[in-house]
């Protein structure tokens, strides 16, 4: 028996518990991860590039492109505050931002279920169009399929996205480096809970409203301050524990949290209270976080709450060089606890 | 919700926590029963901050973790069958069985759903009278209540592609039984707020004076749970043993007269096979005799259902606080989370899982 090894910990046999896909594989958390190391990686072979991470920065003919791809299947399709046609836009935008890109093209595919009625389609279709204008990139390609009834489930969205990366822009999750500042740029699991409040079974009343927005504008904001942003992410699936977790991995450093200080509003609260599930583990679709050089903290901080999308942004922790590959909170009672990367789909407690 | 940050307030804590310190004079070990309690103080750190004689016991109170594996074997079998929408709680969903779990089944093309309520289920079945809905009806006094009126608007309206898998259990059983192993170091209990909040306070004062312990209903905020602990801790130094209630905000005495009413009309008390523990006479509710067309159990045919437990899972061990979680010598090695051997480690209230998740940095060198 060997010692416990948590840093290191992989799964002895790929994907050895369940040998077919179940939901838990795409809720962005260890299960995702591990299919892509296990599966995706060995199967694509020499092909693929390490990692296949959200987005990747590529040269082509001298110029530096950001290349990132998403799909899109949230229930139900339309939420408080956005729909399906505004996350397919401004996931990939912020994927692309996230990399420092400024981000130009879009590519979009459907599917769409026999019998999806075209005023939906169409309500998605003038969201997304709204969506681009906003986030200034151009739809230039798209492909559209349809299935059986049965086969699917109502309108799944893919978009790719093309940007272009400035000079000396190096914005990647190993940058993260002991002494860093772990910034937010404003309330977490806003979008999570804005959709859970009106999926089917669980109508709740909330004011909450989802958070989606294109973020490459807050992006160029911050590095504009001249300071040198080494990682930065969206927390989507998964939420904030499953980004902390995966740049903390990918740095080989820890990261310390103050638990008072993550920006959780009270309808976030109180419905991940009622629901028994952990507010830092609900996604957003309109929030960034930023490992930066605690020096220069202070002027990002500034020029993140001169931007609409970064009015409430705080310092939520510190990148520490113990515990390495792992998140750990100060409780606000003083005691402590490690933040883990979600396995997969987070599952309302039973009481 | 401001009046629940209150619960939470860090001043008010320090004080109770001076106050648990200045009073405890020697080690005392109290059983929290309640599985929520147990995710409270992992969460919030409280054993931490403890005195070092103070030791919380983590109790048997997660009703995901004590569903027997042989009902988690017949819901898999059940829900397996064509024609069947199987609705239940999220967090059952991935208990393991003997082989697979609910995700598994779901994977494989079964019609599982994850609903917020039983009423939901009894929506499905109405909404699609040419399939068979069952509900997995599990848990303790807590959740029993909406799960009697589920089966009893069934019967009102005259639902019959609807049945309820039951595997309730009770709490004062369990005390009982606690207290009776000949391996127990139980010194005191903090009762679960919330299956007082349905059945009051009545069953505890016997039991309480039986085995001259102290029992305080505690709540589960991180202020409830100090206040139950220093109720506790001032009744062991004085050597009393009552019952106490220390959470009025949430408990009366009588508890909850209509639900207990329906419980009483719906369910009867039945022995019940609690997992990793064993069969407790008495401590379990079954479908009364009036409902009983309305127990999945005899409507599907999954009696011959036999459940293999595996020999590496320590559980039981744990469920009765004679073990704790990283003791057992597969923790956090052939047992986490990703791959769980024991319904411990799956529940978010499960002691194993409490522990890998906000523990771990006790294991690892620093």
């Amino acid at each position: 028996m060997t010692d416990l090894d948590f840093e290191n910990w992989t799964c002895p046999l790929p994907l050895r518990d369940t040998p077919s896909i179940v939901m838990g594989h795409g809720g962005g958390g260890a299960m995702s991860a591990e299919l892509v190391e296990h599966l995706f990686l060995p199967g694509f072979g020499a092909a693929a590039a390490t990692g296949l991470g959200d987005s990747a920065v590529v040269t082509a003919g001298g110029a530096r492109l950001a290349i990132s791809t998403d799909s899109f299947v949230v229930k139900p399709m339309f939420f408080p505050g956005g729909s399906i046609g505004d996350l397919a836009v401004n996931g990939t935008v912020n994927d692309l931002a996230m990399s420092g890109a400024t981000p130009l093209y879009l590519s979009t595919a459907f599917i769409l279920q026999e019998g999806t009625a075209l005023s939906e389609l169409a309500r998605i279709a003038e969201a997304m169009g709204a969506a681009a204008t906003a986030a200034g990139v151009r739809l230039v390609t798209g492909d559209t399929k349809v299935v059986d009834s049965g086969s699917g489930d109502g309108v799944y969205i893919n978009t790719t996205g093309l940007g272009v990366v400035a000079d000396g822009v190096d914005i990647a999750a190993h940058r993260a480096a002991p002494g860093d500042a772990v910034l937010i740029s404003g309330d977490i699991g806003v979008h999570g809970v804005a959709v859970m409040s009106c999926r089917e079974g669980l109508e709740f009343g909330t004011a909450v409203r989802s958070d989606t927005a294109p973020l490459h504008g807050l992006v160029a904001a911050m590095i504009a301050t001249g300071a040198d942003l080494h990682a930065l992410r969206d927390p989507t699936r998964g939420g904030v524990s499953a980004s902390l977790n995966e740049i903390a991995r990918a740095a080989r450093v820890g990261v310390d949290l103050v638990e008072r200080d993550l920006p959780v509003p009270p309808g976030v609260r109180d419905a991940c209270s009622l629901l028994g599930l952990d507010p830092m583990q609900v996604a957003n679709e309109g929030k960034l976080l930023a490992f930066v050089p605690a020096a220069q903290a202070g002027d990002v901080l500034a020029a993140m709450r001169a931007h609409p999308h970064g009015e409430d942004a705080c310092r939520i922790g510190t990148v520490v060089s113990e515990h390495p590959g792992m998140v750990v909170a100060r409780t606000a009672l003083g005691g402590t606890r490690v933040i883990n990367l979600p396995i997969g789909e987070q599952l309302p407690r039973i009481c | 919700m401001k009046y629940l940050d209150e619960f939470s307030n860090p001043d008010l804590a320090r004080r109770l926590l001076d106050e648990i310190h200045a009073t405890a004079t020697r080690p005392w070990a109290m059983m929290e029963v309640c599985g929520g309690q147990t995710h409270s103080i992992i969460r919030h750190g409280i054993d931490q901050l403890l005195p070092e004689g103070i030791e919380m016991i983590h109790g048997p109170g997660c009703p995901v973790c004590v569903t027997p594996l042989e009902i988690i074997d017949r819901a898999l079998a059940i829900a397996a069958q064509p024609g069947v929408i199987f609705c239940s709680f999220g967090d059952m969903l991935r208990v393991p069985g003997s082989g697979r779990d609910l995700f598994g089944v779901k994977s494989a093309g079964a019609d599982v759903r994850v609903v917020y309520s039983p009423l939901d289920a009894l929506t499905i079945a109405r909404e699609n009278p040419d399939r068979q809905v069952v509900f997995f009806g599990i848990g303790f006094e807590t959740t029993a209540p909406a799960n009697a009126m589920t089966v009893y608007q069934a019967k009102r309206l005259g639902v019959t592609n609807f049945s309820l898998l039951v595997s309730h259990v009770l709490v004062p059983p369990a005390i009982a039984a606690i207290m009776e192993s000949p391996r127990c170091r139980v010194q005191a209990f903090l009762a679960a707020g919330h299956v007082c909040s349905v059945m009051g306070t009545g069953e505890y004062p016997p039991l309480a004076e039986k085995y001259r312990v102290p029992i305080v209903v505690t709540g589960f905020e991180p202020l409830d749970i100090l206040e139950g602990i220093r109720q506790t801790v001032i009744q062991l130094e004085s050597g009393r043993h009552e019952l106490q209630n220390a959470y009025p905000r949430a408990v009366r005495a009588e508890g909850n007269l209509p639900a207990v009413a329906m419980l009483r009309d719906v369910f009867e008390v039945t022995d019940r096979t609690w997992r990793g523990i064993g069969m407790i006479p008495d401590s379990g509710w079954r479908l009364s005799p009036r409902y009983r067309d309305f127990d999945a159990e005899l409507r599907f045919d999954v009696g011959g259902v036999t459940a293999c437990e595996s020999e590496l899972c320590r559980s039981g061990e744990v469920l009765q606080g004679l073990l704790k979680p990283n003791e057992c010598a597969a923790f956090g090695k052939q047992c986490t989370p990703r791959n769980p051997l024991g319904a411990t480690m799956v529940s978010s209230e499960g002691a194993c899982a409490a522990y890998y998740a906000y523990r771990r940095l006790d294991l690892v060198q620093l």
